[in-house]
């Protein structure tokens, strides 16, 4: 009879191990760049193509960087979800820093105009240099830096609600309190 | 608006009413004798056909008269999608897709119920509730998490288009195709529970199930090889399998299915093999499901990138672990009564089965570790890792490479007992050819690497070893009339086998690609061909506008080949798309896809492949199908259908 139970057993095993995966995010992914330096870029605006965003005047503030274009469906569809979480990002914080990846420039600023700017500045990347430097695997990806301009998350795909509640604006919290006590 | 959606909602309804009188009467009315039960099975099942075709229909009208308040038309359509891929929309994403599934499993069953008259009723009505079971299942999943008749307010004007990548006609085919494959093991997986359940494990069991067995083997094959296909012309990387979870979820049943038809031979001829050709039936349904679950909970990554929702997840698990669960239990308990009639010796037609069925088995199970692999590490909390084809390759060649030694060998064996000598003297001269030729082959690309010329003459000694074995049964026989269509349909597929490895040992060693940068009007050598390239201008389809490249292709001062690589983006969803340009042919094509503008002056970036022989890949694919078929269609299936209902009657005329 045991020689018969063993093929139960063995799918008992991966069942176990399935049960437990629907419980993982494969899409969270380490990024090297956790608890490094966040790279630096000086790049055109994409209001004023005469200024620049440059990051590194950034220092001291918590600020996050999220990137996206208008090529990019679920950029739309966590547009929302970025709108609410301005309004919720302190003053004295850096705000949402966009980085405008390997977009059209007039396409992008229409798309802002029409449904709203959810972001402090927003730099455009044409050739994509600086996603390459901050490592970035697709759009949407949004990471937080804290103040003394080290990356200290970073998330993969579109934001929801529940990560913005449950896991930036804490962590933004925690990073903003010796700033401000 | 129309009523069209709720009829649709209510049909599924009542499709899940019918399909659970399906399965529980027959087999109250199997247990405990009781007629009227059992012959309940075949009507309700035609009832719940009737009621899902019902709501197939419906949701298609749906898709085609672009009903935007239904809220999947609305995420799947728009109103400039052709009307191809309109009715393709509706297996576009999820839900659809699921309904798709549960419309086949039930054509499954009503052609069961069609061609099982020869089968003893009770089996019969016992194989179909267990379809019955299994439809349950999807149609509660369905109508509890995927509701595709949901309806939308306020309704919107247009819809968010179908995902470009499955506007293709390649790719509008190819997912049938595989669920016809993947829900037809089923069939077998059914056969196989009643089998265990009646306690009959007979070679009839195997003869009904085998022709079954072998339909959805056709057909998962096909959409396999419609699959590569699709991505070898449609992602833009001229690679034609990326060992990806969503590919390897089709491959894995596909592995076991092929296993199971062999093992259903020796079952049917010899009874041997009892046993396990009962638990590969199990298995080969449950890495179907297994495929399923993983498509659609997102547990793993993959470029296929599917929207996911844990609830889902959790639904399949279940309904996994209530199917193999349970059909594993049920063999475990009756299996210990089966008892395999006559030995063999190593050297036999039974010792070449038996070699497959160990090799295939640890081909999938290799599979399977590698697919799931990432999950456990990162279950365990040990990291994140994915493995990729290094690991696939290097694994599964040296498993697959016995395969194709042995198996023209094994298919001319004898049943019982052979000898060494009588198989391998005549063979030894063909061996000497098959490497020969391979060394010519290699030759002729002046290229003499022991990979590619070890992969060809592999690819030959499969082809001429089984050449041979027509050659001897003919001309053993009394001339071609007598040779059965079976043995035409294993030698076909066999032969496919060895074009198929012929192919890939020559495109995975002799393929040429470059990344080059041309101004208009200037040429790139590659691979003996002078690429012309001649400027880009602006193009538009239906529902997106494009930047079409044209590239002439000269072999010498002929010219071979105009192509025109195109950069499409669709209007809705706004995603960028590579549409390769490829000048197809027996023995190489050529493929150009168009890469990024370099400057003002028209130069563009361009990845130009030559593939030689890549579609022999797709060519053994079909050959084996098409065995498959002939197999199938073999007369013995109806000839003994017939006189196992002569025996069964028999058999009640003595028990009464």
């Amino acid at each position: 009879m045991s020689r018969f139970l063993l093929p139960l057993g063995i799918f008992l095993v991966i069942a176990t191990f399935l049960a437990v995966g629907l419980g993982l995010n494969p899409r969270e992914i380490p990024s090297p760049l956790i608890d490094r330096p966040a790279p630096v870029f000086r790049l055109p605006d994409l209001h004023a193509a005469d200024r620049v965003v440059d990051v590194a005047e950034l220092k001291g503030r918590v600020w996050l960087l999220n990137v996206w274009g208008t090529w990019c469906p679920n950029c739309h569809l966590e547009h929302p979800v970025l709108m609410r979480l301005a309004s919720q990002l302190p003053d004295a914080s850096g705000g949402i820093v966009g980085l405008n990846w390997k977009d059209n420039s007039a396409e992008a600023r229409r798309l802002l105009m029409r449904t709203g700017n959810p972001y402090r500045q927003v730099a455009v990347d044409q050739a994509g240099h600086a996603a390459i430097d901050w490592g970035v695997y697709g759009a949407p990806e949004t990471f937080v830096v804290d103040a003394s301009g080290t990356v200290r998350y970073k998330f993969i795909g579109p934001l929801s609600d529940a990560i913005v509640a449950e896991e930036i604006m804490p962590l933004v919290s925690r990073l903003m309190a010796p700033v401000q006590g | 608006m129309t009523l069209l959606p709720e009829v649709g909602h209510f049909a599924l309804i009542l499709a899940l009413c019918m399909a659970l009188v399906q399965s529980i009467l027959p087999l109250v009315g199997a247990a405990r004798h009781i007629g009227n039960f059992v012959a309940i099975a075949r009507p309700a099942a035609g009832l719940q056909v009737l009621f899902v075709v019902i709501a197939y229909a419906c949701l298609t009208q749906s898709f085609i008269v672009s009903d935007f308040s239904v809220a999947y038309v609305a995420q799947n359509s728009n109103v400039d999608l052709p009307l191809m891929y309109r009715i393709s929309g509706v297996w576009g994403a999820h839900e659809g897709s699921l309904l798709l599934w549960v419309l086949i499993l039930s054509l499954w069953t009503g052609a069961v119920c069609l061609f099982s008259r020869s089968v003893p009723p009770v089996m019969a009505a016992r194989v179909i509730a267990v379809m019955g079971l299994v439809s349950v299942g999807f149609l509660l999943f369905l109508l509890l998490t995927s509701n595709p008749f949901e309806r939308l307010f306020p309704i919107p004007l247009s819809g968010r288009d179908l995902n470009p990548l499955l506007q293709d006609p390649g790719l509008a085919i190819h997912p049938p195709m595989l669920y016809v494959g993947y829900v037809g093991f089923s069939v077998a997986f059914a056969f196989a529970v009643a089998a265990l359940m009646g306690g009959r494990l007979d070679s009839a069991w195997a003869r009904w199930s085998r022709p079954w067995t072998l339909v959805a083997w056709v057909f998962l094959t096909v959409g396999i090889a419609l699959g590569s296909w699709w991505a070898y012309y449609e992602l833009g990387w001229g690679g034609w399998w990326f060992w990806d979870p969503v590919e390897n979820a089709s491959f894995m049943p596909w592995l076991a299915g092929t296993a199971l038809i062999h093992s259903l031979a020796a079952t049917e001829n010899r009874g041997i093999f009892k046993a396990w050709t009962v638990l590969l039936a199990v298995f080969a349904f449950s890495l179907s499901l297994l495929g399923t679950f993983l498509v659609r909970s997102g547990v793993l990554t993959s470029v296929h990138a599917f929207a996911t929702d844990p609830t889902r997840g959790v639904f399949i698990l279940v309904f996994l672990g209530v199917v193999v669960g349970g059909s594993l239990l049920l063999y475990a308990w009756r299996a210990p009564r089966i008892r395999s009639l006559g030995g063999f010796s190593l050297v036999s037609r039974e010792g070449g089965l038996l070699f497959n069925n160990v090799l295939l088995s640890v081909a999938t199970a290799t599979v399977l570790l590698g697919t799931l692999y990432p999950l456990v590490i990162d279950a365990l909390g040990l990291g994140k890792v994915s493995v990729g084809p290094p690991y696939f390759n290097s694994v599964f060649i040296p498993i697959t490479a016995p395969l194709a030694l042995v198996l023209g060998i094994g298919a001319m064996a004898r049943w019982r007992k052979d000898s060494l000598a009588r198989l391998l003297t005549p063979l030894r001269w063909l061996a000497l050819a098959a490497v020969a030729g391979a060394v010519a082959l290699a030759a002729s690309f002046y290229d003499l690497r022991w990979e590619a010329i070890a992969g060809i003459a592999l690819g030959l000694w499969v082809t001429a070893s089984t050449g041979f074995g027509i050659w001897r049964r003919v001309a053993g026989h009394g001339g071609l009339a007598r040779v059965p269509l079976a043995f035409w349909g294993m030698s076909t597929a066999h032969l496919g086998v060895g074009v198929f490895a012929v192919g890939i040992a020559l495109t995975s060693t002799f393929s040429a690609e470059e990344d080059v940068g041309l101004d208009p009007g200037t040429s790139h050598q590659m691979a003996g061909y002078t690429f012309r390239f001649d400027g880009v201008r602006d193009a538009s389809g239906p529902n997106y506008t494009a930047r079409a490249g044209t590239v002439t292709a000269f072999l010498g001062d002929r010219q071979v080949a105009v192509m025109h690589p195109q950069k499409r983006v669709y209007r809705v969803q706004r995603n960028p798309m590579t549409e390769a340009a490829i000048d197809a042919g027996l023995f190489r094509d050529l493929y150009v896809a168009l890469g990024d503008p370099l400057n003002d002056k028209g130069s563009w970036s361009l990845r130009l492949y030559y593939k030689p022989f890549v579609r022999w890949i797709w060519l053994g694919a079909l050959f084996m199908a098409f065995g498959g078929i002939l197999s199938a269609c073999d007369r013995r299936y109806r000839r003994v259908a017939s006189r196992v209902r002569q025996g069964a009657q028999t058999t009640a005329a003595a028990g009464a």
